[in-house]
């Protein structure tokens, strides 16, 4: 009931921003203390290493990461600098991430309005919605790369990155699909018979009433979507072999670790800046739908 | 309907009354398959443009008899009739409006657009329902309010909103599920002051439950007292005010309105009141 003055959401805004900076400056503080007082062999318990160890191969300085991300990708000629390498590779996964999320958005959603309208079809489906996000995605990868191999439809033929987007679209579907079936149940009851006293049918009720009534559960729902498929999509790169993806550049990077172990954190940042970038945009998309996003009156 | 045409001959809608209920009964199926009789030999008539209150102890079937003349729930015997059609075909014909204890408004819709809401889904056009919703934001008294949102809104604010609602198709029967319950007494008393101007002004017929008796006493023509258990009604209190008495605020003083409270207290404790010493005895 509480009327947010602007001035107050500034400084909400500010605060937030300010505590999320405080995060990484703690982390940064944990991994130089750490490095600068823990044992060069690591921590070991009873034959298990509890803590990593503290050599520059194994935890490079934070500042050595950072020069070497503006050093050239290797030595030789015309090679980019490794943060442009890593901006050029991040954007190709965003925009495979992309192709993902909106295929997933989409089957999910239309998964859950399915399983609003028959009720039978949510205790049928549901199940197999869970089960489906317990196949790991290592496993399924040849399949599909192997499946859309076999797709050839006149000009069109099935490239790699399509595997990578069905991949990435199958994280991706999960959250949208729970997320937007609660929201398009959460209407009341008083609201539902309203509507029933109006004569309005299911596809009136759905228009005016639930989807409306679905935004707040929606947009999170479509959120953490675009983080699956991130994830989805930079796993499925390594899985697929498919090349140019941030996933693929962590792992040829990972590879050269034991000469160059400062590179190697270079595009493992640009995907996390990867996640918060696809997790802002969809905010943004949210800003527009701001005006279902009002809480239900006290009364 | 017949007999009636047949004795003598007004033009059929000055006879036919807004609700006709006869012997309509009604059984929950709950769990195990076990029944609970909730509604039993109910008859009513309700006049076009009377205002009629349903009252009686939590579980008499106070709310569900009017479930049933909205057709929210379907009787399980007898015969329920909403301007001489089937409460279905009436719900389907938009014969009443409706207003629920909670005011039951879509957030992320204004004053007005709530207001215009079963407008919209009935394909009125823009401008129409703008000078409708003008209309009754005006009668609810509301004018300065109409761009903001509910939860910017006091209870009593919304639920004039939520009247105003149930009056947009200008419905000639009125259908109130304790709209007043909510709300602190002397917003009550406001709200009941102006729900008698707002039907003096529309002429419709209302049905309203409640378990107030001074709320039930002012506002209505009749009083329908209900019983639990099963659910019945056990008596109908007319409310004679006098020729020429205007329910206004001053008529909470009256003795005929203290008059028609007695009634409809003793109608509810199974009548006369009087035999306490009896009971101590």
């Amino acid at each position: 009931m509480t009327m947010t003055t602007g001035a107050g959401l500034a400084r909400r805004r500010w605060s937030a921003l300010l505590w999320g900076l405080l995060g990484v400056v703690l982390l940064a503080v944990l991994w130089e203390g750490y490095k600068a007082i823990g044992p060069p062999t690591g921590v070991v318990l009873f034959d298990t290493s509890i803590l990593p160890k503290t050599d520059d191969r194994s935890m490079p300085h934070l500042v050595d990461m950072l020069s070497r991300a503006i050093e050239p990708v290797n030595t030789s000629a015309g090679s980019p600098p490794v943060w442009v390498a890593v901006i050029g590779a991040a954007l190709t996964s965003l925009g495979v991430a992309a192709v993902g999320w909106a295929i997933g958005s989409v089957v999910g959603f239309l998964i859950a309005l399915l399983m609003q309208r028959l009720q039978v079809a949510e205790r049928a489906v549901l199940p197999w919605l869970i089960l489906s996000q317990t196949v790991p995605l290592i496993a399924l990868a040849p399949v599909i790369v192997a499946w859309g191999g076999k797709i050839q439809i006149g000009a069109f033929s099935w490239d790699r990155w399509m595997s990578v987007a069905v991949i990435a679209s199958y994280l991706a579907f999960f959250p949208v699909a729970v997320g937007a079936l609660r929201g398009l149940q959460s209407p009341d009851t008083i609201h539902v018979e309203l509507m029933r006293t109006y004569n309005a049918g299911w596809f009136r009720t759905l228009l005016k009433l639930r989807l409306p009534a679905s935004v707040p559960y929606l947009l999170p729902a479509l959120r953490l979507g675009a983080a699956s498929a991130i994830v989805g999509t930079v796993v499925a790169e390594v899985s697929t072999g498919y090349k140019g993806g941030i996933g693929r550049m962590i792992i040829e990077f990972a590879q050269s670790g034991t000469s160059d172990p400062a590179k190697a954190y270079a595009p493992i940042a640009g995907a996390v800046v990867l996640g918060l970038v696809s997790a802002g945009i969809v905010a943004l998309i949210g800003l527009t739908l701001k005006r279902f996003n009002r809480q239900e009156a006290a009364s | 309907m017949t007999d009636t045409a047949r004795t003598t001959a007004p033009t059929p809608s000055e006879v036919l009354p807004a609700i006709s209920v006869r012997s309509a009964g009604k059984i929950f199926t709950v769990a195990k398959g076990a029944e609970v009789q909730a509604l039993t030999g109910i008859d009513l008539t309700v006049a076009p443009g009377e205002f009629v209150s349903l009252i009686g102890p939590s579980g008499c079937g106070k709310s569900t008899l009017l479930r049933l003349i909205a057709d929210l729930d379907s009787a399980t015997s007898g015969e329920i009739l909403v301007f001489g059609k089937t409460a279905r075909q009436a719900r389907l014909d938009q014969e009443y409006g409706i207003a629920f204890q909670s005011a039951g408004l879509l957030p992320w819709r204004s004053v007005q657009a709530n207001i215009e809401l079963p407008l919209e889904l009935h394909g009125v056009g823009k401008a129409e329902r703008a000078a409708r919703a003008e209309e009754l934001i005006e009668l609810v008294g509301l004018t300065d309010f109409r761009s903001r949102f509910p939860d910017q809104l006091s209870g009593g604010m919304q639920q004039r909103v939520a009247i105003a609602r149930s009056l947009a198709e200008r419905p000639k029967l009125l259908l109130m599920d304790e709209p007043f319950g909510a709300l602190d007494e002397m917003t009550r008393e406001r709200m009941q002051q102006e729900l008698v101007r707002i039907c003096s002004e529309t002429g419709a017929a209302v049905v309203f439950v409640t378990h107030s008796i001074p709320e039930a006493v002012f506002l209505s023509d009749r009083v329908v007292v209900m019983s639990p258990r099963p659910g019945r009604i056990v008596d109908i209190v007319s409310v004679d005010l006098g020729p020429g008495t205007s329910r206004s605020d001053s008529l909470r003083e009256n003795p005929a309105f203290f008059a028609g409270v007695t009634a409809v207290r003793e109608a509810l404790h199974g009548s006369p009141v009087a035999p306490l010493g009896a009971d101590l005895r």
